[in-house]
């Protein structure tokens, strides 16, 4: 309760030597107790927040991050219990709090944002009242204050119409707002400590960068301090001036960004820097670094350095010694690597976002695929017995053509039409209009049961989702003898050694015929669903979001096979991804889809510089790239993607275009503008203006 | 060919299966169950005296005694042995019609589920209407126009669990058809049929075999209570509802007769619960 008489600490002078540090964890150690025993899933972590700071924390599922916030808001659970050290806040030991402070301490102090805001709102109350508890629950304000400042709230964070949303319940908000809300909410009782745990993970880029835009700029104004988890270091860069790396439980590395960016010195840390794929780089330039290797076991954690096992750098006997010291690097920088300063320079990636020439031109290859005005639409019956409905045009008038050997990126937010576009290709869905011919032969109109032997075995799909890619009845082995067979007719001895053969191409051992999916990683099970696509030497490879599921150096191992596979078989890819830095990575030619719609397409170095589509520029712009150095013109985009249903009539982007000339966009469909080289861009701005915008992305 | 993958399947299913051992409540279940099946497999074996063997010299007294354990009913017949030869009775009954509803209805549940369209409303629909009427009721109707046996009591069990087993399967297919490995096996080409027995079937195995479990022991009381109402085997078979059903009128005079044969329900019953309790335990498991 003392704390409610406290407003005034928010006034307090900004980190000064002397200021004493808003958050502290001294010697901290997390432990799960599970059946098999007590699990160490933390060791031994400590770091400093001073007031209004940001600490982004960084690495893969599993390396404790999450549990490190749970740890701060003194929220374990059950089975979690801090073993031993301190979390200070404020200088106090949140641990020996009582039950009753600690409450008092939680969202009125310290705050929360989750992952995943639809469960971190109630469902049956609406979100006025939510927002109102806060105050009224730690301030004791009436009715009415509440009411003033949850409104006031709802403006700071720039949702519309804040008094309409005051009255709304959250499933009527889209994610990007309820997450507006989510975060309002946290820091409605101007904490002095927000703990934000992947807060835009589930979002689309273009509305992640408005969320992370509006954190960064309530952080300014609150003062607040953040520890603001992620596994995307673009995000961190975004909101965050000191960057710590986890490692299986352990802080390897900390410092401030542009220190831990240019000059890394935890082999870790560098393994993340080069397995991500910068804009900066492509597949003809160099290939993606994947670390090597797995993140232990809790269970048995090797002895010294936990990296040690997979580090390139590792020297056995220094690497083994227990306890590993920490080596301070100046100031504030410090890494958990005994040759911390020993290690060579970092060699940052090959930089110059300039175009570069991206393999021959079009037209000199094959064309393998083309698809003209291809149109997908649905009908929804409305009321119970059918009525009238409506048509939804998940994929409107579509015309785009992949070359053999080549790879096509189809690159756009949720609900623009690109898995339905992979549906139709597949056969899975039959297209409403338009065709598709795969080698010269219609296939829009064919079901896949419908389908003769050749086509089915030229195309092939890798899916997004590693855990419902594979069948967990079945093991690997008899999925890809069946998918053999089938495809190529082999008899079962000849497919049984075939399988073998695939697995190796994806560099998986043969002993892992006889496992069953669950004994597989993430990135293991991706490497089987893409062995078993290649079972029937398809002429077209089609991939769903193949990496968004998995970690980044596991992503980094994926492509680099999927760029491998294509180089040696020749294989046409086509995929398709949210992820801009990924396409500029992979693909040859990519389409930009908005809405169902191909806004545009070109060459790679085409489209990531000017002239660009109004919306390719403010993906651009959108994308967070994990280089400090690399300096980003912001557009945020406002509000969310329209739904299919009442899509804009002339240009489905006109509701959001920061470019929008005037009625035209409304009413009437942009003309598709074709340069000399075959780039096409579907606006009404004349492509002479559009070349005149300045670069997105400047190194 | 399709079926290379079953002998893993099966030593797969063993492996898991075993795991029962570390559910207390489903070593219960399974010891129960166990216990009946025994009794029925060894019931020439073990029983004193034949279920129809009459001992007039009990009729004086037929409480339980040195000679007759659970004493004896009103036709002068061990109790005991008449509950040891009963146990064959619901044991073959209810597993045949068990099983045979669980094919029927995974079939149907798998066609309705997968092929949704006009398959699925007409499977749904007739289910419905089975549905909609009191189970007790319709069990009483059917027996009654053909008959008490043994097979028409199958015959009755599948009928009724039968749509509520479809329901389940439907459920789950809808689910199932949409994983990507579905999709995988369409673009391989595989048949139907087979993406509905062998992709999506095996997956939907842990809350099935939870609920024949369970099934297993609505079953059980259905056959007492038909055998209660008179509708169960034609008598001298000994059949435990019937038991319970002739010693009805001395119930307070001599309440073993009925008490016994009540138990064995009671007992096997309540060790398919706990078994099902105990599979369900597994499948959380993971």
């Amino acid at each position: 309760m003392q704390y409610a008489a406290a407003p005034e600490t928010n006034t307090r002078p900004a980190t000064g030597p002397g200021a004493p540090p808003v958050l502290e964890l001294r010697n901290v150690s997390i432990s799960y107790f599970v059946r098999a025993g007590e699990m160490k899933v933390v060791p031994n972590i400590s770091f400093k927040l001073g007031q209004g700071e940001a600490l982004g924390l960084v690495g893969e599922s599993g390396c404790g991050k999450s549990t490190v916030a749970f740890a701060i808001m003194q929220y374990l659970g059950t089975v979690g219990r801090i073993t031993s050290g301190q979390v200070l806040f404020e200088g106090k030991d949140l641990a020996k709090l009582p039950a009753e402070e600690l409450r008092a301490l939680r969202g009125r102090r310290i705050s929360m944002v989750y992952q995943d805001p639809m469960s971190s709102l109630n469902p049956v109350i609406p979100i006025g009242r939510q927002l109102m508890e806060v105050p009224i629950v730690h301030f004791g304000q009436s009715e009415r204050e509440a009411h003033a400042r949850a409104l006031q709230m709802l403006r700071e964070v720039n949702l519309p119409d804040p008094e309409t949303m005051m009255t709304r319940y959250p499933h009527q908000l889209s994610g990007g707002q309820q997450q507006r809300v989510v975060i309002a909410m946290a820091l409605m009782a101007e904490p002095s400590l927000l703990v934000m745990d992947e807060p835009t993970t589930g979002l689309d880029v273009t509305v992640e960068a408005a969320v992370l835009d509006l954190v960064a700029r309530l952080r300014e104004k609150h003062n607040t301090a953040i520890v603001f988890i992620s596994h995307n270091l673009g995000t961190v860069v975004r909101i965050c001036d000191r960057i710590g790396v986890m490692y299986a439980g352990e802080l390897v590395e900390e410092g401030p960004i542009t220190d831990v960016f240019r000059n890394p010195r935890h082999p870790y840390t560098r393994g993340l820097l080069s397995c991500i794929p910068t804009l900066g780089a492509d597949k003809n330039s160099r290939p993606l670094t994947a670390i090597p290797g797995q993140v232990p076991s809790i269970l048995n954690r090797p002895k010294g350095c936990v990296f040690q096992p997979r580090c390139r750098f590792a020297i056995a006997e220094r690497c083994s010694q227990d306890p590993l010291p920490t080596v301070s690097l100046g100031e504030h920088h410090r890494a958990k690597c005994v040759r911390a300063e020993e290690l060579p320079p970092h060699e940052k990636l090959p930089q110059g976002l300039e175009a570069v020439a991206v393999g021959p031109q079009p037209g000199d290859a094959e064309e393998v695929l083309r698809i003209a005005n291809l149109r997908k639409t649905y009908h929804q019956a409305t009321g119970m017995f059918g009525g009238k409905g409506y048509d939804v045009h998940a994929v409107d008038n579509i015309d785009l053509e992949a070359n053999r050997g080549r790879t096509l990126a189809i690159v756009g937010e949720s609900g623009c039409g690109k898995s339905t576009l992979a549906k139709v290709l597949t056969g899975i869905e039959l297209g409403s209009a338009g065709m598709v011919t795969l080698g010269g032969k219609e296939i829009s109109q064919i079901a896949v049961e419908d389908r003769d032997a050749g086509t089915k075995r030229a195309i092939q799909m890798v899916f997004q989702n590693p855990d419902s890619t594979l069948n967990p009845s079945h093991s690997i082995g008899y999925v890809m003898t069946r998918a053999i067979r089938k495809l190529r007719g082999l008899t079962a001895g000849a497919a049984k050694s075939e399988a073998g053969t695939l697995l190796k191409t994806v560099n998986l051992p043969p002993e892992f015929a006889s496992r069953m999916p669950r004994q597989l990683s993430g990135g293991q099970k991706q490497r089987v669903a893409i062995a078993r696509a290649l079972a029937g030497e398809p002429d077209l490879i089609l991939a769903d979001e193949p990496v968004s599921a998995l970690d980044v150096s596991v992503q980094a191992a994926i492509i680099n096979l999927l760029v491998e596979i294509q180089a040696k078989r020749g294989a046409t890819l086509i995929f398709i991804s949210h992820d801009l830095s990924v396409v500029r990575y992979i693909a040859d030619h990519v389409a930009v889809m908005y809405l169902g719609q191909v806004m545009e397409f070109g060459r790679t170095d085409e489209i990531f510089a000017p002239p660009y589509h109004p919306y390719t520029e403010a993906l651009l712009s959108a994308v967070p790239i994990a280089d400090p150095d690399v300096h980003q013109r912001r557009i945020i985009l406002e509000g969310a993607i329209p739904s299919p249903q009442n899509r804009p009539q002339g240009c489905p982007f006109a509701t959001r275009c920061p470019r929008k000339l005037g009625p035209i966009c409304d009413n009437q469909a942009p003309p598709m503008q074709t340069t000399a080289t075959g780039h096409r861009i579907a606006c009404h701005i004349p492509l002479e203006d559009l070349t005149k915008v300045d670069k997105v992305l400047v190194a | 060919m399709a079926m290379s993958d079953t002998g893993g399947t099966l030593t797969r299913t063993w492996a898991r299966l075993s795991l029962l051992r570390e559910s207390p409540v489903g070593m219960v279940g399974a010891a129960l169950v166990v216990f009946w099946v025994l009794v029925a497999i060894f019931a020439p074996v073990i029983s004193p005296y034949g279920p129809n063997t009459n001992d007039l010299d009990a009729l004086v007294d037929p409480s339980p005694n040195a000679t007759h354990w659970f004493g004896t009913d009103m036709q002068g017949r061990d109790i005991l042995a008449r509950v040891i030869w009963g146990s064959r009775t619901v044991l073959t009954v209810a597993p045949v019609a068990v099983a045979v509803a669980y094919a029927i209805g995974c079939l149907l549940g798998l066609l309705a589920g997968y092929y949704r369209g006009w398959v699925d409303t007409l499977i749904n629909r007739i289910s419905d209407i089975i549905l909609s009427f009191p189970a007790i009721v319709l069990y009483i109707i059917v027996i009654m126009r053909f008959g008490p046996s043994a097979l028409n009591i199958i015959l009755a069990v599948i009928f009724i669990a039968t749509p509520q087993i479809t329901r389940i399967v439907r459920g789950m297919t809808l689910d199932l058809r949409e994983r990507e490995y579905i999709a995988a096996a369409k673009m391989r080409g595989e048949p139907a049929l087979y993406i509905m027995f062998v992709e999506i079937l095996p997956n939907a195995r842990g809350p099935l075999i939870v609920d024949a479990c369970l099934r297993m022991g609505y079953t059980t009381i259905a056959i007492g209570v038909l055998g209660f109402l008179g509708l169960g085997l034609p008598p001298p078979t000994p059949d435990w509802g019937g038991m319970v059903k002739d010693s009805y009128a001395l119930m307070s005079i001599f309440p073993h007769m009925a008490l016994f044969p009540a138990a064995a329900i009671t007992s096997l019953v309540v060790g398919f619960s706990l078994l099902a309790d105990g599979m369900r335990e597994i499948s959380m498991r993971d």
